[in-house]
């Protein structure tokens, strides 16, 4: 079925078909929405869920982790601040392998206080244990929430489908949407191996663990990070397949023939896509790469998509206030270490608190980077762009 | 009314082999609540003493499914496992009935953790919430709480050359909890273990979220002799120090009324952390403290005869 609808809508309508056993939830510009329309399915019987209006983000992500420790299928949704209230149980959930997806919106962090997109919050989160996904459009979005319920739960570890603040959560956009029986029929029902209601087969979860045993834990949860990209990738086969849409993990947009190419996350990559058809009408071979899936982060497919061109602007939309840039970049960078082929890099760290991007400057990162490749020297690798006194 | 005989023959829900010290009131309440219960039951706990004594991997002394998850969200995690139970009643996925406790210490409950817990009664998660109180933060060395009681040595507010203890008076928490409506709420303490069970079997009873706030000694930070706990929890009761009381439906009930309603002084000489008072160059902190019992019990008593 072909809609009108906003991200967040999308996301609601995709919560809608999960039909999740427990959502908890607490709402926070620009994500308020999915949590309006789902209590809205809640009161009106669309779903069976059992809704639990949380009295803060902290709390909501806690009884995330009980409801998903019991064996629930369990969602939630938040932004910006929201996330950064959960942080210390985003650890907690993942160290727990409790499979829960958040439909999070990208909100830039205060302070100064804002609502508007970057992706200060979820990169905050990087290190949190949570599979992170980061979509371009309201289809995306949608499709991606889907699927990460199924990732998640293969996994045994939560998911982070990403938006961004108002370009993708207000913008209303085409959708294709899966027939409501589709759904339950692509992600079946949680199998649990453990239960906290199994009164009959009593377990301890989250206990103590000292010297002698956490480093083993902590061994085998990132063990199970190592191993989620082979599952997206069969989850994003299986999708395809199914429904028409395909997704990588990493995007490659006419890059197999390009000299130069800029490298973004979220919805930039939708207008770097107009960038590059503009330039190529001119004949200028550029292209885009798109980081999909951040978290666990797809090393060999960025090396591979990087390696192909000369030069590449890496686009952040954050900072690590390290002195070393942008979260792209610096992991870019790190993947390159080992590689053969070391392309020149750029970073452009651009639209901090909703900060607008253009195509024209877009476009004028690819000429930069144009003679960057020509002079093959970079004169300043980091860059704040769009900014005052810069 | 429970038989001792009959509790004496079942099987341990919290089971011995854990590390609390000699004496500890923590793992009694524990040990007295989860033998009250007449249902299965799915137990929480907030960081704290009785989460660190009783779960050192490989070990558990729960004999029942239990999860810890932090120190200020334990009322937020049984929520949600509520919830999902609630869920899978309601598709048919689970037939037998069920109960939950969540168990938090005073830091968990009293403090860091009281927003979780009036976000559980308010949506009315049915889960029975006891706070195992003893009056101070002792997991992690014995620092003040808002339910520690004036005057009190903690490292935290210390007994000093110009400040002789806590200088504020006790939050009264059972009260907040009151004042949302809980199905059941009430105090009671180990060494009334009677009043203690029958309570439990009436919250679990409840169609609603219930509370139980138990004076629980510590004999470390209270700085007692092991074999004191239960005898300072009795003149807890004496003293006036701590009520046993319940609340449902509206109306307040005195489950023990002392014979003699004793001086406080009598509690305090029995423990060490508050020594320094008898030492201090006036009276004031223990008027104090003296003055805050009798406005509560006298207050109680108007309560419970309305």
């Amino acid at each position: 079925m072909i809609v009108a609808r906003t991200g967040n809508e999308a996301m609601a309508e995709a919560m809608r078909q999960i039909n999740p056993d427990v959502v908890a939830a607490y709402p926070i510009t620009p994500a308020t929405e999915v949590v309006q329309l789902f209590s809205q399915f809640v009161h009106d019987g669309m779903v069976d869920t059992e809704f639990v209006p949380a009295e803060s983000e902290h709390s909501a992500i806690s009884a995330c982790a009980g409801a998903a420790a019991a064996g629930a299928r369990v969602m939630t949704s938040t932004a910006s601040q929201g996330l950064a209230l959960m942080h210390e149980i985003l650890f907690i959930a993942a160290g727990l392998r409790a499979p829960i997806v958040i439909c999070l919106v990208n909100r830039s962090l205060s302070s100064p206080i804002n609502i508007h997109c970057d992706h200060s919050d979820t990169l905050a989160s990087r290190d949190a244990g949570w599979i992170q996904i980061y979509s371009e459009n309201a289809q995306e979005a949608y499709d991606t929430t889907i699927q990460a319920v199924k990732i998640s739960e293969a996994a045994l570890l939560p998911s982070i489908v990403t938006t961004d603040a108002f370009i993708i959560s207000h913008g209303m956009e085409r959708v294709e949407l899966l027939d409501d029986k589709e759904v339950p029929q692509f992600l079946g029902e949680r199998k649990v191996k453990y239960s906290l209601l199994d009164v009959e087969n009593p377990v301890t979860l989250g206990p103590l663990d000292l010297q002698d045993y956490f480093f083993e834990h902590k061994r085998s949860e990132i063990d199970a990070m190592n191993q989620v990209l082979p599952i997206i990738e069969k989850v994003q086969k299986e999708y395809g397949d199914r429904f028409g849409r395909y997704y990588p993990t990493v995007e490659e947009y006419k890059l197999d023939d390009a000299d130069v190419a800029v490298l973004a996350m979220g919805s930039t990559a939708g207008t770097a896509k107009v960038a590059v058809e503009r330039l190529r009408e001119k004949g200028k071979k550029v292209g885009l790469i798109r980081c999909r899936v951040y978290r666990p982060f797809p090393k060999d497919a960025m090396t591979r998509a990087i390696s192909k061109v000369k030069a590449v602007g890496i686009m952040d939309r954050s900072d690590t206030l390290s002195t070393l840039g942008g979260h792209l970049y610096n992991e870019c960078r790190s993947i390159l270490y080992d590689s053969q082929v070391k392309p020149l890099l750029k970073n452009y760290i651009y639209g901090l608190g909703g900060r607008d991007i253009s195509i024209e400057e877009i476009e004028a990162v690819y000429e930069e980077l144009l003679s960057i490749k020509k002079s093959t020297k970079v004169d300043k690798d980091i860059v704040y762009y769009g900014v005052r006194g810069e | 009314m429970a038989k001792l005989k009959e509790l004496a023959a079942q099987e341990e829900k919290f089971v011995g082999g854990h590390r609390g010290c000699a004496g500890c009131g923590a793992s009694i309440v524990a040990r007295q609540v989860l033998l009250a219960a007449q249902q299965p039951v799915v137990v929480g706990a907030a960081t704290g003493c009785l989460e660190v004594i009783s779960t050192i991997f490989p070990y558990s002394a729960w004999n029942v499914p239990y999860i810890h998850n932090a120190f200020e969200n334990v009322a937020a995690t049984m929520s949600g496992v509520e919830a999902a139970y609630r869920a899978f009643k309601k598709k048919g996925k689970i037939t037998k009935d069920l109960r939950f406790i969540a168990f938090g210490g005073d830091g968990g409950t009293y403090d860091i953790g009281l927003q979780a817990l009036s976000g559980m009664i308010e949506r009315r998660h049915r889960v029975l919430y006891i706070c195992y109180n003893n009056e101070a933060y002792m997991n992690t060395g014995i620092q003040r709480s808002s339910a520690t009681p004036r005057g009190a040595h903690t490292t935290t507010s210390p007994a000093g050359k110009v400040i002789p203890g806590k200088s504020q008076l006790r939050k009264n928490l059972t009260e907040i909890v009151i004042a949302h409506e809980p199905a059941f709420a009430a105090q009671a303490t180990i060494g009334y273990w009677n009043d203690l069970v029958t309570k439990v079997r009436k919250a679990l009873d409840a169609d609603g979220p219930s509370f139980i706030n138990v004076y629980s000694p510590c004999r470390l930070g209270w700085a007692y002799a092991p074999e004191k706990t239960i005898k300072v929890s009795k003149m807890a009761v004496e003293t006036c120090v701590w009520p046993l009381y319940e609340y449902q439906d509206g109306a307040y009930r005195i489950n023990v009324k002392p014979k003699e309603k004793r001086p406080i002084i009598e509690f305090l000489n029995m423990q060490g952390r508050f020594g320094h008072l008898f030492k201090w160059k006036d009276d004031v902190p223990i008027r104090e403290y003296q003055a805050e019992v009798d406005f509560i019990w006298n207050r109680l008593l108007k309560r419970s005869e309305s």
